[in-house]
């Protein structure tokens, strides 16, 4: 049932399964969405070849929602952009929702990421001077579908009410705070039903407050059964997920699940009341 | 992404940089207003060698008494006196489809009213000469064969000569001047023609009989020149042909190349004219092309600019989806639009040019639908050819490095 609603059902129907309480890790018993086997990224245009991904064996499967942990050159950025369609291995095998990737073509990759992958930065990555509503429909502007414009505005319009802020969908970037741009990204994310959100260090430019709100607005989505994977190298933003995978040197060094998991409805409640965001 | 939002996303971003986008496109202003002004002025110029050439009939045909060159002087064309009156009457006569001929004697007179006098341009002709030549009247009417016949002292003058020594029209008519002291008096005045395509004012001239002028001014038996129109419609080629054989006969010349005359069209007497200022015009439009293509480049250069600075703008579009030919397309569209609207502009400022041109000089300037569409279209070529080099890098900047970009 769920990998059906990830993908045909609107958004809003996600959400009232994820009100009605509906149990999301039954996702965990669907198929994988991302199977990694001794996948390596080697880049060998300096003198002496640098390894960035060592032979990584990794499957996420359906509604999970993992975090990514790693210093600097540990390699958790290259996988992300692997694993983001970005990159391409130089070895292995990297399948994405039943699709080997590492040999696809660039216009090929361009269409899997338009179709299967929703992207959030840490600098949110809006196109500046372009209202948050035209942002959105962006990535339904590169999709080829029949869809006609009246169609992509109204979901669009949707899509950033989900996300709260359907009030603004007239502002450019310029005119929200650091919060409201990120969650317009995360609308532009959801857009054309991706079967897998990355974020990359997404909280990383947010203070506190926003931070747990905007994991929460990811634990809902999650809630919903979207699969997530969230690389950052904050140990409490980690927390917010249900499994977290540590890198080093480019290999995976840990892989466990969330024992106390955070809840962001939780965590907002106590922080103190000092400034409404 | 659909074709129709790709050409408003690079409205767009043409629209937000409206400073640049014009100083751009100033190149390609600049070029086509000067490729299309300049092909209007040359087109100009050849026009009215053309207008004058139909002024003067586009069915005309010329025969030139042949040069002399006795002990080895050669004198100009008509100076050797070969044609008589007697040819003229043969070729009306005898070539079909002639519709009006006449013998043609010139020489350069003084004449006097008054205490004023002018030097001027005198032709003997005959009575079919207004005919031949299309002239028509301001005030009066030409003489008649029966003049010619009479050895009348009747004159027609052109529109400079009423002014210069009647201050109008309608003061020379009836009036009596004097050529070298024969009275003749004025029965008509010429409307006015303007400079012929050899650059003399066609209306600084007296036109009295050829009898009148052969006997009782100038003295001479033969004449310089013959003129005479054909009928409209009919080709030149046959009677040019016909005139040439007759007279051959007439003159008992055997070989064509020992001719002592010549005939020739007023088209090829045109054609040697215009040759020039065909010229003028294909290298008057040569060199503005180059400044189209400078232009061209001008719009290259910024389109490299406009891809470094937005970098991270093609990093997003291509993580979100966009292919390399997306990305491509924005960016060509980009350049077009900018050297469309440049050739826009351009050929817009290429009519205040023009204007501008008629209304401060005398020279004419003709704006035709070819060079405004050649320009035009040479505007587009040029952004394309100018816009690809750009556009394809942008289409193959790698995404991860992009969205690095800052």
């Amino acid at each position: 049932m769920w990998p059906q609603i990830n993908r045909v059902a609107s958004i809003f129907f996600i959400h009232s399964l994820a009100r009605a309480g509906i149990p999301p890790y039954l996702g965990a018993l669907m198929s994988s969405i991302i199977h990694l086997d001794q996948l390596e990224k080697v880049y060998r245009s300096a003198e002496e070849p640098v390894y960035a991904v060592r032979s990584v064996t990794l499957d996420i499967q359906q509604g999970e929602f993992v975090a990514i942990m790693g210093t600097s050159g540990s390699g958790k950025s290259t996988l992300m952009n692997i694993l983001g369609c970005l990159d391409r291995p130089t070895g292995g095998s990297y399948q994405l929702d039943g699709v080997e990737v590492s040999s696809l073509s660039r216009n090929q990759l361009s269409d899997l990421r338009n179709r299967k992958i929703g992207f959030i930065f840490q600098n949110f990555n809006l196109l500046s001077r372009t209202t948050a509503l035209e942002n959105v429909e962006l990535p339904m502007l590169y999709r080829r579908s029949a869809m006609s414009r009246r169609e992509q505005r109204d979901k669009a319009m949707k899509m950033l009410d989900l996300v709260g802020i359907g009030k603004r969908a007239y502002h450019t970037p310029n005119q929200l705070s650091g919060g409201q741009q990120q969650r317009v990204a995360i609308a532009r994310a959801l857009i054309n039903d991706p079967v897998l959100l990355l974020a990359d260090e997404s909280t990383g430019n947010l203070d506190t407050r926003t931070s747990i709100e905007i994991l929460g607005i990811f634990q809902r989505l999650n809630d919903a059964g979207i699969t997530i994977v969230m690389v950052t190298h904050e140990n409490d933003v980690a927390q917010y997920a249900r499994r977290i995978i540590v890198m080093r040197d480019g290999r995976i060094r840990s892989d466990t699940p969330v024992t106390q998991r955070l809840n962001a409805e939780e965590e907002l409640k106590n922080l103190p009341a000092v400034d409404a965001a | 992404m659909r074709f129709f939002t790709t050409l408003f996303t690079a409205f767009r971003a043409l629209r937000r940089n409206k400073m640049r986008s014009l100083l751009t496109a100033l190149g390609i202003i600049i070029g086509v207003a000067a490729v299309i002004a300049m092909v209007g002025i040359g087109n100009g110029a050849k026009k009215q060698v053309e207008d004058q050439v139909a002024s003067m009939g586009d069915n005309v045909i010329m025969v030139f008494s042949g040069s002399s060159s006795r002990g080895g002087m050669h004198g100009g064309s008509g100076s050797a006196g070969t044609l008589t009156i007697d040819d003229a009457n043969a070729i009306a006569r005898e070539v079909p489809t002639v519709e009006a001929v006449t013998p043609e004697v010139e020489g350069s007179t003084r004449i006097s009213y008054g205490n004023q006098n002018w030097s001027t341009r005198l032709n003997g002709v005959s009575a079919d000469y207004f005919k031949v030549r299309s002239w028509t009247f301001s005030q009066g009417t030409p003489f008649e064969e029966r003049d010619v016949s009479a050895v009348a002292k009747v004159a027609l003058i052109g529109r400079t000569v009423s002014t210069q020594l009647f201050g109008s029209d309608e003061e020379a008519l009836g009036k009596t001047v004097r050529i070298k002291h024969v009275p003749f008096t004025i029965i008509g005045v010429l409307g006015p023609k303007g400079a012929s395509f050899f650059g003399r004012d066609q209306d600084d001239t007296i036109v009295i009989p050829y009898t009148s002028a052969m006997k009782r001014l100038l003295g001479i038996k033969t004449i310089p020149r013959i003129t005479l129109s054909v009928e409209r419609g009919k080709s030149l080629a046959p009677v040019q042909q016909q005139i040439t054989e007759l007279l051959l006969q007439r003159h008992n010349i055997a070989n064509e190349r020992d001719a002592d005359f010549s005939v020739r069209t007023q088209e090829e007497m045109a054609r040697m004219a215009t040759a020039t200022s065909s010229i003028m015009t294909t290298l008057l439009g040569f060199v503005a092309s180059i400044s189209l293509i400078v232009g061209g480049i001008g719009i290259m250069n910024i389109m490299l600019v406009s891809v470094t600075e937005r970098t991270r703008e093609i990093g997003i579009r291509l993580a979100i989806g966009a292919r390399g030919s997306d990305i491509l397309l924005q960016f060509l569209i980009e350049a077009i639009t900018l050297s469309l609207l440049g050739g826009m502009i351009g050929v817009a400022l290429a009519f205040g040019v023009a204007e501008l041109v008629r209304e401060f000089t005398e020279m004419p300037v003709l704006i035709t639908a070819g060079p405004v569409m050649y320009s035009f279209g040479f505007s587009a070529a040029v952004g394309i050819l100018f816009g690809f080099y750009p556009a394809r890098k942008a289409a193959s900047v790698d995404p991860i490095e992009a969205l690095r970009y800052e």
